[in-house]
């Protein structure tokens, strides 16, 4: 029985692209839920789908060549989907914040850092072009720069300084929801773990629930309560953290695991999966894994599999899968 | 290929294309169309309008108008490709040279390039026309070296964003020479550019060759060519209007036929090129 | 070959750029050996030269100082004749999958260079043969002989990529991070594929990453860079389980690891990396490192062989004290 509050229930959505090449079936009966003060996972490789999820709840898939085909996107019980344009616009930057991966083209080359902030206050609050500049400055010490710098452009700051204004500018008007699309790949090694140490600590001080787009495993365990695995526009697998990392049950899920190099034993090959990701104007029938699954079976072919509890909190997209792992599997460590 | 079905979207390009099109089989088949031979004088039906014999009029030697301009499409298709050819290449060449070499090699192309920039194109076309002599061969000669800087700064460009690619030091890593580099390499992903300003570019040679054939350089009587009637038409321009409109309303249409097969490439090759 | 069947050595070698802003020290006084038949492992964050130090070694890039030996002869004083000929013996394969082939090629032109350049073959017939041999080899099959680059998918760019490489039957492949462009379970499979090569044919390679966890899975040594400089090298498993660079301790501990409950202390760096031009006296990471100590800023410290076949560059490594100034 699910008794936590969502914040986010994501139903049944489908958006599609009508383009030259066909129909791109970018997310399809996709079922996502994110609780209050929740970081979710949300992984995938390239082309799953899930920058088109996430522009799918802002609601800025471009109209001409995309369009929702069905579902509800509920955000505090009201479905996003239903609402107005400029209903949106509230939404867009007070309720909702989304960070996206390359901070060079997120901000405006040729606005001070502290303004690109005090616009988003202005936008949202009822404050003054004064208070809203005061605000800002509050919002980059938080963030780590020191208020001298509040005047320079971004071009004058690194690329993991670059991401802190972004979160800035996001965090500004403390919204319920913060998704963030692989926020710190392209940041080095070490200038990544310094803004994962941060974003934890926003996570903490602020109570946001967030959405962290990513393809990185190890980010996940590190940050994360519960998980979503999606493929050719699906989630498949749903848990919480610790349950996914040691008793996944989709094979896509299996094969996730055992493309990344263990860091602490050797191995030969890595057991990979063979083929490559379909598509997404010409998805395979039934489930779109099973040309590449080594455990599928006839019906997978015809059969759509559905998206069902195995234990509680625990949703996998595998029939086949399911019904095997019923005593749960354990990842060898 | 892909080009051509968005070209196909645009109206104004098909529409151009077409133009063009009937361009070429008027100076292919001008001997079948026109029904005169365009230095034919008949004195006695000098300056007749416009009728069912003489479609577009006679002009001051009872020359019939409408076949000295089809003849004359042959003409300024000529200049128009040949000019644009020399330019094309010679300034392609010179302008891939300064891109893939930089240094001083770019340096001094480029400041020759400046050089004849800094002279308006046409006064430069006159003072090469003048020097060369009067000629059809002249003309085009003429036309195209004024425009070589435009095709090298185009070509320099395109090489210089090329240059920079994985792909050239893989094939210097395999040990291919600069030459092969190029002219295998570099040349064949320029070419968007190119075609675009080719096609353009073609508009203003014969343009330049009709302004240089109106002051009475290039082309000599009774060759046809669509500026030299208009020259000879400007004299009886009020008693005769006629004389001068067609020979104009060629020219016109000629250039913006070709500007929107040029604008319609340019969009067709863009997005692609975003890509 | 020489001593020990060293294949390539490195001596003290450099490279700078002119920039606007000064002198940009990419690889800076670089010196170390790599063994026949053994994978170097080359780590570190950008701006570190890595990238910079792959090219030069092989002549992409024309070094500044220093010495590159390739089997006994130091192949910066090579003739252009002779530079040719070795472009037969080392190769080089590329980062981007998308940018390292030429558009206006098919698969089987983009592998045909190197033979068609070094005229490798007298006839057509047999160079075809040798192609489709390269394609099956790195899994590519028949059938996109004919197929221009922009209608695959990475994983397959960057097969091509490794078939142009293997084409003149090299020696010494220099791996630019041939699978950071690609998405996971792709890169597992070119790992397996480099890793057959490697055991079917016997090359040495240099691979260059930023991944730590990959770079692992493929190297017997491993070497990490910081700035120019190569701050530790020592065999892959040690370097892991006993890092004695103070930058090696934070570039592991920095890394995100795909288990849960792992505790650990994360060591988090203050700062940027600071930029390779104009660089500082002294030691280059101690304006960042936590157990600096007033030598640290005037002595530049050398990578010393501390014990057999570990190599730090760092005044107090075994002796990190911290709170220094």
């Amino acid at each position: 029985m699910n008794e936590r509050k969502l914040l986010l229930d994501i139903q049944d959505l489908t958006i599609h692209y009508e383009t030259e090449a066909g129909r791109v079936r970018a997310v399809e009966h996709l079922y996502l839920e994110l609780g209050y003060g929740e970081t979710l996972g949300f992984v995938g490789e390239t082309g799953a789908g899930k920058t088109t999820t996430a522009l799918g709840v802002m609601q800025l898939i471009p109209s001409p060549p995309g369009a929702f085909k069905g579902g509800k996107v509920l955000f505090e019980g009201e479905d996003l989907l239903a609402k107005s344009e400029a209903e949106m616009r509230s939404i867009r930057g007070g309720k909702i914040a989304m960070i996206f991966q390359d901070p060079m083209t997120s901000l405006n080359p040729v606005i001070t850092v502290d303004k690109q902030i005090a616009e988003m206050i202005a936008l949202h609050r009822d404050v003054n072009e004064k208070e809203a500049l005061e605000q800002a400055v509050q919002m980059l010490d938080i963030v780590g720069i020191r208020p001298e710098r509040a005047k320079d452009y971004p071009h004058q700051f690194s690329g993991g300084m670059k991401q802190r204004v972004v979160i800035a500018i996001a965090l500004a008007c403390d919204p319920a929801l913060l998704i963030a699309d692989e926020p710190t790949t392209a940041l080095d090694v070490t200038i990544q773990a310094q803004v994962l140490e941060l974003m934890k600590e926003l996570k903490r001080k602020y109570n946001t629930s967030m959405i962290m787009i990513t393809h990185d495993l190890g980010i996940v365990a590190e940050i994360c309560d519960r998980v979503a695995i999606m493929y050719a526009g699906r989630v498949v697998e749903y848990a919480d953290t610790k349950t996914l990392f040691e008793r996944h049950v989709h094979p896509y899920t299996e094969g996730l695991f055992n493309s990344i190099p263990d860091l602490g034993e050797d191995q030969e090959d890595l057991k990979t999966i063979m083929g490559l990701m379909p598509d997404p104007t010409n998805l395979p029938t039934g489930c779109s894994f099973h040309p590449r699954c080594p455990y599928a079976v006839e019906t997978c072919s015809r059969e759509t599999p559905a998206f069902v509890e195995v234990e509680p909190g625990h949703k996998v997209a595998c029939p086949v899968r399911a019904a095997a792992g019923k005593n749960g599997k354990e990842r060898a460590s | 290929m892909e080009v051509w079905h968005r070209m196909k979207r645009s109206p104004m390009a098909v529409i151009g294309l077409v133009l063009i099109i009937v361009l070429f089989v008027m100076a292919l088949f001008a001997n079948v169309i026109a029904p005169f031979t365009y230095s034919k004088q008949n004195l006695v039906h000098a300056f007749e309008s416009p009728s069912s014999k003489y479609i577009f009029g006679t002009d001051e030697f009872g020359r019939d108008i409408f076949s000295r301009i089809v003849y004359g499409a042959r003409i300024s298709l000529q200049v128009g490709f040949i000019a644009v050819g020399i330019s094309m290449f010679i300034g392609g060449f010179l302008g891939a040279l300064a891109g893939y070499y930089g240094g001083k090699i770019d340096n001094v192309i480029m400041r020759i390039m400046d050089v004849l920039l800094s002279i308006p194109s046409i006064l430069l076309a006159i003072a090469i026309a003048a020097s060369l002599g009067p000629g059809l061969f002249n003309l085009m000669i003429a036309v195209g070296i004024s425009a070589i800087p435009n095709y090298a700064r185009i070509v320099r460009g395109s090489v210089l964003s090329i240059r920079g690619q994985e792909f050239v030091e893989a094939a210097k890593a395999v040990g291919s020479s600069d030459l092969r580099i190029i002219f295998k390499h570099i040349i064949p992903n320029c070419t968007a550019p190119i075609i675009v300003q080719a096609t353009l570019g073609v508009a203003t040679a014969i343009l330049t060759a009709a302004g240089l054939s109106f002051i009475g350089l290039g082309i000599q009587p009774p060759i046809p060519e669509w500026g030299a009637m208009l020259s000879s038409g400007r004299s009886y321009i009020r008693d005769y209007p006629y004389m001068t409109l067609f020979p104009g309303l060629a020219i016109m249409i000629t250039i913006l036929a070709l500007n929107f097969v040029g604008d319609g490439l340019r969009d067709a090759l863009d997005p692609k090129l975003k890509r | 070959m020489t001593k020990n069947g060293t294949l390539v050595e490195v001596k003290n070698l450099k490279k700078y750029f002119n920039t606007k802003r000064g002198l940009l020290h990419a690889v800076d006084d670089v010196s170390f050996r790599i063994t026949k038949g053994e994978t170097l492992g080359l780590v570190g964050e950008s701006g570190c030269g890595k990238s910079t130090l792959g090219r030069v070694m092989i002549r992409l890039l024309d070094a500044t100082a220093g010495e590159v030996h390739f089997d006994g002869e130091d192949i910066l004083k090579y003739s252009p004749g002779k530079m040719k000929e070795l472009r037969k013996r080392v190769q080089i394969v590329f980062q981007d999958p998308y940018s390292c082939l030429n558009p206006r090629l098919t698969v089987s032109e983009l592998i045909a260079e190197p033979l068609i350049v070094n005229k490798v073959f007298r006839d057509k017939a047999s160079m075809n043969a040798r192609i489709r041999e390269l394609m099956e080899t790195v899994g590519l099959a028949e059938r996109l002989e004919t197929v221009y680059p922009h209608e695959l998918d990475g994983g397959r760019r960057q097969r091509i990529g490794i078939a142009r490489s293997l084409a003149l039957k090299p020696e010494f492949i220099v791996l630019d991070e041939p699978v950071s462009a690609l998405d996971v379970c792709i890169q597992a499979q070119i790992l397996n594929l480099l890793d057959h090569l490697k055991k079917e044919f016997g090359y040495t390679y240099v691979f260059i990453s930023h991944n730590l966890s990959v770079v692992k899975h493929v190297s017997d040594r491993i070497a990490v860079m910081y700035l120019g400089k190569i701050v530790e090298l020592s065999d892959y498993k040690v370097i892991f389980t006993d890092p004695l660079h103070p930058y090696t301790q934070a570039l592991l501990s920095a890394i995100p690891i795909a288990k849960v409950g792992s505790k650990r202390d994360r060591i988090i760096l203050e700062g940027d990396v600071p930029s390779p031009i104009e660089p500082p006296e002294g030691c280059r990471f101690a304006g960042r490192c936590l157990y600096r100590q007033d030598r640290c800023t005037t002595e530049t410290p050398e990578l010393r062989e501390i014990a057999p076949d570990r190599f730090v560059a760092c005044h107090f490594a075994r002796n990190l004290k911290r709170g220094g100034k």
